[in-house]
């Protein structure tokens, strides 16, 4: 029992950062899965998200902001790829990677000119941000809710994707795109549908997070969105239950080792454990070269 | 094709948006320093401000700068050599960085400044080191207490006390008010200020008998979780996390989290409202050692005060309260022995302020200011030691500590 309550609160954290990373690494893997994007821009808009709700809930209740907040950052996510990529659409697919960065480094620059560069306190959100005891630990309650909402919308997005009518355009999108274009299938609206959730995603990521690490500054999402990046391509990119599993894999690794006092190396065994993973298997955990991508 | 040119022009205008509002922000900045030179046709003496106004220590570097703000809103004159100068500011953002900061430092040296002051944060300082020295142009530190900046160099000065001096203060603070047997110390990866100061803690700690667990970590982190439950698990009975008050903030949340019932301690970074807002309304126990305790000087506290409220841009960048930050009252100590160096070398020559530098001697609000004739560096030897009040959201004083 003292061993229990000495190291699970390594293991909560690692499952709970886990399942952030997860919602990030959904938004990664679904764009690359249709576009064979990589969206550098996503780490971006996890930031922005939380920027929003922090002047959001200065000047209105939490209730009607964190709604808002969500509604903003995905018309944000929509915006992003109707102004930066659709236009590139015919273009080479490293015109669309460097403007990719562009937006990154100007949705950086624009958070540093509105915020002054300085760490946004976060908005402490009833409920989820209270202290719990679990099995002598103590934590926050958003570290145990994570990973079980997690969970549920990764279900409720399989779900969607196997047995909607856009699920199944966005599944022959990711198949063969120009045939499915053949096929009737409104391209455009596909590629939209997956930003607006990739970044509601995103968004709900960014609230869970920031509630447990409250400093928001422009570069908050650079991080994040590296490990969630890694997390994709260590589950295979293109494929959501390897985006998940691998955010997982990383949060938890990252965490215990941390536990074990290395504290100087976590990052770098977390990569380093990337790169045995991929020489063993190139396509990621669960990348196969003929599968559905999204 | 039209609309390729939509996406192009709404781009366009994004940026272009941005660029008009920083460059109404800088001549903004500026109007208040220019207007009197233009009015009565002065001579101009520039005097470089190199601080942070960015990244990680953006906030502290901003109430550095508070300070010397309100002391040349307060002196905007200065006599070198019998004639009439007016001091202008030349402020720019090193962004906390050790890449960019040279290139922040030759932004001054362009501008012909007789003088640097800074930077918030000895990194940063280190890094500009040599352009200042090519240039010729005397820098004083602040507040960046690494030995580092002054060492084996005659340019750099600073008017604060030094990392080993804190360090041992900390240290023989834990042992007899905590008496503290075991010690936790969490620093910054590459950050010079960090690792300095939590070397020399553990120094002292280790000689006064004690054991300490040394953690880090890297830039860019925001998870502090697995730390915490490590200084818990360790059973330390002091937590000493000299680092960035952004990293800061996230460590109080997440060690209110957590039920950490230790005392956290913490050099003169901590000394910031951006901690006693984290450590509002938590139960934690937070112990720094700083510059300046707020009372120390009823007329300066009175005037600042004034100042900073009646001026909505000061009292954003104070961190929108007017608690008055021991590096803010640094800062304005800094300006006035700048005027002093001017004064004494009875000229705007960098080189002649430089030899001035070394015989200058002022009484400020933070105490006496004398260098030494090694390094540059300011003669002090005690530190205030200071306790966040976590129900008022203000500081205590607790002590003033020496080394023994």
């Amino acid at each position: 029992m003292d061993w229990l309550s000495r190291n699970l609160p390594y293991l909560m954290a690692g499952i709970s950062v886990g399942g952030q990373y997860a919602l990030i690494a959904i938004g990664y893997t679904m764009v690359y899965g249709i576009l064979r994007l990589i969206n550098f821009a996503h780490g971006d808009i996890f930031m922005v998200a939380g920027l929003i709700m922090v002047y959001a809930a200065t000047v209105m209740p939490i209730y009607i902001a964190i709604p808002l907040m969500i509604v903003v950052t995905v018309i944000l996510g929509f915006l992003v790829e109707r102004v930066a990529y659709k236009p590139l659409r015919s273009a080479p697919r490293m015109s669309i990677m460097i403007s990719a960065i562009g937006v990154s480094y100007l949705l950086q620059n624009m958070a540093l000119y509105v915020t002054g560069g300085l760490s946004q306190q976060y908005p402490a959100i009833p409920w989820i941000n209270d202290t719990v005891t679990v099995f002598g630990a103590t934590t926050k309650r958003v570290t145990i809710i994570t990973p079980v909402l997690t969970i549920i919308l990764v279900l409720l997005l399989v779900t969607l994707i196997k047995r909607t009518k856009i699920g199944m355009a966005m599944r022959a999108a990711s198949r063969d795109f120009e045939t499915s274009q053949l096929m009737g299938i409104k391209i455009n609206s596909v590629i939209s549908f997956t930003f607006i959730i990739g970044t509601f995603l995103a968004a709900i990521g960014s609230l869970l997070f920031f509630t447990n690490y409250t400093g928001v500054t422009p570069t908050a999402g650079a991080m994040p969105g590296l490990k969630a990046f890694v997390a994709a391509v260590f589950g295979g990119i293109g494929s959501i239950p390897g985006a998940v599993i691998g955010a997982f894999i990383i949060g938890i690794c990252e965490n215990i080792i941390k536990g074990l006092g290395w504290t100087t190396f976590s990052d770098a065994f977390t990569f380093a454990l990337l790169i045995v993973i991929l020489i063993a298997k190139p396509t990621g955990l669960f990348g196969e070269k003929v599968t559905d991508k999204v | 094709m039209k609309k390729r040119v939509l996406a192009i022009a709404l781009v366009t205008a994004m940026v272009g948006s941005m660029l008009a509002g920083c460059s109404g922000k800088s001549s903004g900045g500026e109007a208040g320093t220019d207007a009197p030179a233009a009015s009565d046709g002065a001579k101009v003496v520039k005097i470089g401000v190199y601080e942070p106004a960015s990244g990680d220590n953006g906030a502290g570097g901003k109430q550095e700068v508070l300070g010397m703000q309100y002391a040349n809103h307060e002196t905007p004159t200065v006599e070198i050599g019998g004639e009439e100068y007016t001091v202008q500011l030349e402020i720019v953002d090193n962004e906390s960085s050790n890449d960019k900061g040279p290139s922040a430092a030759s932004t001054l040296v362009s501008a012909g400044v007789s003088i640097a002051l800074g930077s918030y944060g000895s990194g940063v300082s280190i890094a500009a080191s040599d352009v200042f020295k090519e240039a010729g142009i005397p820098a004083m530190g602040v507040t960046c207490t690494n030995p580092q900046v002054t060492e084996g160099n005659t340019h750099y000065f600073r008017i604060c006390f030094l990392d080993p001096f804190q360090g041992t203060v900390l240290a023989n603070f834990a042992n007899e008010n905590f008496s503290a047997k075991k010690a936790y110390i969490l620093t910054k990866l590459g950050d010079d200020y960090s690792t300095g100061l939590g070397y020399y803690f553990k120094e002292a700690f280790t000689g006064l008998g004690g054991e300490v667990v040394e953690e880090t970590f890297q830039e860019g982190n925001s998870d502090f979780t697995s730390y915490v439950t490590s200084a818990k698990n360790a059973g330390a009975d002091v937590f000493f996390a000299p680092v960035s008050t952004e990293a800061a903030a996230l460590i109080i949340e997440q060690a209110a989290a957590q039920g950490l019932t230790i005392p956290m301690m913490a050099g003169d970074t901590w000394d910031s409202n951006v901690i006693l807002n984290a450590a509002k309304g938590k139960d934690v126990e937070i112990y720094v050692t700083t510059f300046y305790q707020e009372g120390g000087n009823e007329e300066f506290d009175n005037g600042i005060k004034e100042w900073i409220n009646s001026d909505s841009t000061a009292k954003a960048n104070n961190g929108g309260d007017d608690t008055i930050a021991a590096v803010t009252a640094m800062g304005y100590d800094a300006y006035y022995v700048a005027l002093e160096a001017l004064k004494a070398a009875g000229s705007t020559d960098p080189a002649k302020v430089n030899e001035a530098l070394w015989d200058v001697s002022y009484t400020g609000v933070t105490g006496k200011i004398e260098f030494d004739d090694v390094n540059g560096d300011a003669l002090r030897d005690t530190a205030y030691v200071k306790c966040a009040n976590t129900e008022s959201g203000a500081w205590d004083f607790v002590a003033e500590q020496g080394v023994n």
